[in-house]
């Protein structure tokens, strides 16, 4: 763990959700195998079970979009999640009503972590009318004003003084609200990733800054395109505390997203959380992935996989009949499913709608 | 002579030139160990070595003003936006430092930079990965800017590009990496193997800057077209039979005017293409300079045919990128007289 100097000046956060506040249900805490729980973690029956199904969503719809990718229903470009599900999943189980979340280009997984409809995201995939963007975004672009979800941004870095902003205007408004800013290790070589840095402690703005450091900026490894490879200290100039977080581990992930949240909702300035995290597809559909080898990617995906430890533990520690947990699989199918009919067979949108929504 | 895709002949440009001169230097995202996203820099690490050829971080800003500082001191650094529509975080180093080292420093300093960038839609890349950026380097002084059609062009105009004294914008379009593309997006695309412009010559040689070239004769109407355009006229010609002279401009700044002038003088017609938005676009300047030099040979009015004044969409590409169909109508509008 880095940031220790910062870590050791508070302790470690409990709850902050409604569900988890200090006090409700103390019992039900703890760590049922008694080992490997990262530290504050305590996560009940209950979490696992919305950490299983909510990361699996993800998978499977991800899967699907490949899928409708190689069938030709996507055209252009499409960054899959698969892989990293226990990061955004961790964030938002930490996170409460209200806080934003804003991201990058590899943004399915963040949209169903907010409760965006997977429906309206697959036809926005696919370009159709229902899609969040009408057809106008693709993949990379889509917003939920609802469920405060400011975008998928194309450009690599770009969401990260954009995500500054919004911290702002929670700030100004003084409402509670702490915005969850993502980008990965690529985008966190960018410029104007230190000037949002600088900005935010200047003005303490309540902002977390989740660094996805899923070790490949495209096809370029870490260790080539980095100086400083522990992205927890990327803000250590401008004194904002970061710590590094087994973001494959979804227990971890929230835990550390509590202690982010509570510091930054706390007026106390924004938070680095390096989640170190992996990506089991290619960069984007036409990557043939050749700067990894297939033993990597196959020791992560047997190893350490985050939904796979989730469901280990719901199996040996929580002693739940697997049947329970094909039920949950059988369910997800079914929306993800739903999901790809639908997107397959929504209208394309009117030719008017070329001329929607610009100035003209 | 061997018949090589556009991707294949700007490498070889680049190789040409780290061979003959060892100022050259490549970079970019991914251009290194990876080869480039677009394969353009394939081999060259192996090759020359890592201090030659090599990866940067996710730093548009950082590369292009890295590369200014090289070629202040003499390097020769041709380095690589990974898509046109990256450039932005890089446009105050290109427009204030690039574009104004040998004004204000008297000619004491010259900028030999070249910044490649794959440009144009029809990849169904939406607006972060298809714009035509073109407008917003021939509106700076000190900036040449370059849109090669084909593989022969492409290393000819490069080899010209990293061997110019000052910093050249070299603009490739993407949908014409693999051949010629006519802007029929739902039919299968000729491979540049099967096209007398993707026989490129060996070794070294170059297109220079600033002479445009007529890709097709003709005395109805002239055409201005650069880059994938230049096809989609060529298919709106052969669709419409109207007798358009189609002029592929190469490069915008220098511009060949007095091709353009010529042609449009012969014709008395002129019509121009191309797939950035119509306002403020680099068809803005060019109608302005056939008005100025051609008035009084006019007999229409000059048409622009263009993208639309949108961003570039996702799902309706076909609907915004100005195809044969679009282009055609007008070339019938223009002989007519009916607009």
């Amino acid at each position: 763990m880095a940031g220790a100097a910062a870590k050791s000046t508070r302790s470690p956060g409990r709850g902050v959700t409604e569900k988890d506040a200090p006090g409700a249900e103390g019992a039900r805490r703890g760590d049922p195998s008694g080992d490997g729980a990262p530290q504050g973690a305590n996560f009940t029956r209950e979490d696992e079970l919305t950490a299983y199904r909510s990361m699996l969503l993800i998978r499977r719809f991800e899967e699907k979009a490949g899928q409708l990718y190689g069938m030709g229903f996507i055209g252009g470009f499409c960054h899959l999640y698969i892989g990293q599900e226990a990061v955004v999943i961790g964030m938002q189980m930490a996170a409460r009503p209200g806080d934003q979340v804003i991201t990058g280009y590899r943004d399915h997984g963040h949209m169903l972590a907010t409760g965006m409809d997977p429906k309206g995201v697959m036809a926005e995939l696919t370009g159709r009318r229902s899609g969040y963007s009408k057809g106008k975004g693709g993949s990379m672009h889509m917003f939920s004003k609802e469920k405060q979800f400011f975008g998928g941004h194309g450009i690599v870095g770009a969401q990260v003084p954009l995500g500054t902003g919004i911290a702002f205007a929670n700030r100004y408004r003084d409402n509670g609200a702490v915005t969850l800013t993502y980008f990965g290790d690529g985008a966190a070589n960018q410029g104007q990733v230190y000037e949002s840095f600088n900005m935010a402690e200047l003005w303490k703005l309540p902002v977390v800054y989740v660094i996805e450091n899923n070790r490949y900026a495209m096809g370029t490894a870490v260790t080539r395109a980095s100086a400083q490879t522990d992205f927890s200290k990327r803000g250590a100039s401008f004194n904002i505390p970061g710590e590094q977080v087994d973001g494959m581990d979804v227990r971890a992930v929230r835990a550390a997203g509590e202690r982010a949240i509570t510091f930054a909702r706390d007026g106390k300035g924004p938070y680095i959380l390096e989640m170190q995290t992996y990506r089991y597809r290619g960069h984007s559909m036409s990557d043939p992935a050749k700067y990894r080898s297939k033993e990597e990617v196959q020791k992560m995906r047997e190893e350490r996989d985050c939904i796979e430890m989730v469901r280990k533990r719901l199996l040996e520690s929580w002693k739940m009949p697997e049947e329970e947990l094909k039920t949950i699989d059988a369910k997800v199918r079914e929306i993800v499913n739903e999901a790809a009919e639908f997107a397959q067979h929504d209208p394309e949108p009117e030719p008017a709608e070329l001329w929607t929504h610009v100035l003209l | 002579m061997p018949r090589k895709t556009m991707v294949e002949a700007i490498r070889d440009g680049m190789d040409v030139m780290m061979e003959r001169d060892d100022n050259v230097v490549i970079f970019g995202e991914d251009v290194g160990y990876f080869g480039g996203v677009f394969r353009a820099t394939q081999g060259l690490q192996a090759k020359y070595g890592k201090s030659r050829c090599f990866d940067t971080p996710i730093s548009e800003l950082g590369i292009v003003g890295a590369a200014i500082g090289m070629a202040a001191y003499g390097l020769r650094p041709c380095v690589e936006v990974q898509f046109a529509d990256y450039m932005y975080p890089a446009y105050d180093q290109i427009v204030s430092e690039a574009a104004r080292l040998r004004y204000r420093s008297n000619g004491d300093f010259t900028c030999p930079l070249v910044v490649r960038m794959p440009t144009g839609g029809g990849i169904s890349g939406g607006q972060t990965h298809s714009q035509s950026p073109e407008a917003l380097f021939t509106h700076v002084s000190g900036l040449k800017t370059v849109v090669p059609s084909n593989p022969k062009d492409a290393k000819g105009l490069l080899i010209a590009s990293i061997e110019d004294p000052d910093p050249v914008i070299f603009l490739e379009p993407k949908r014409l990496y693999n051949g010629p593309f006519d802007g029929h997006h739902d039919r299968p695309i000729t491979p540049w193997s099967k096209h007398e412009l993707g026989e490129v010559p060996e070794g070294h040689y170059r297109v220079p800057l600033g002479q445009a070239v007529i890709r097709r004769e003709g005395a109805a109407l002239t055409v201005l077209a650069y880059g994938t355009m230049v096809y989609v006229a060529m298919a709106a010609a052969a669709e419409t039979g109207v007798d358009a002279e189609i002029i592929d401009l190469r490069s915008l700044l220098p511009l060949d005017l007095e091709a353009i002038v010529a042609s449009v003088r012969k014709t008395g017609r002129c019509v121009i293409v191309h797939e950035a938005t119509l306002t403020s676009g680099f068809g803005a300047e060019l109608s302005a300079l056939v008005q100025e030099n051609c008035f009084f040979e006019l007999e229409a009015p000059v048409r622009r045919v263009t993208g639309w004044d949108t961003p570039y969409p996702h799902a309706q590409e076909w609907d915004y990128f100005p195809g044969p169909e679009r282009v055609g109508r007008a070339f019938l509008e223009v002989v007519s007289g009916d607009q």
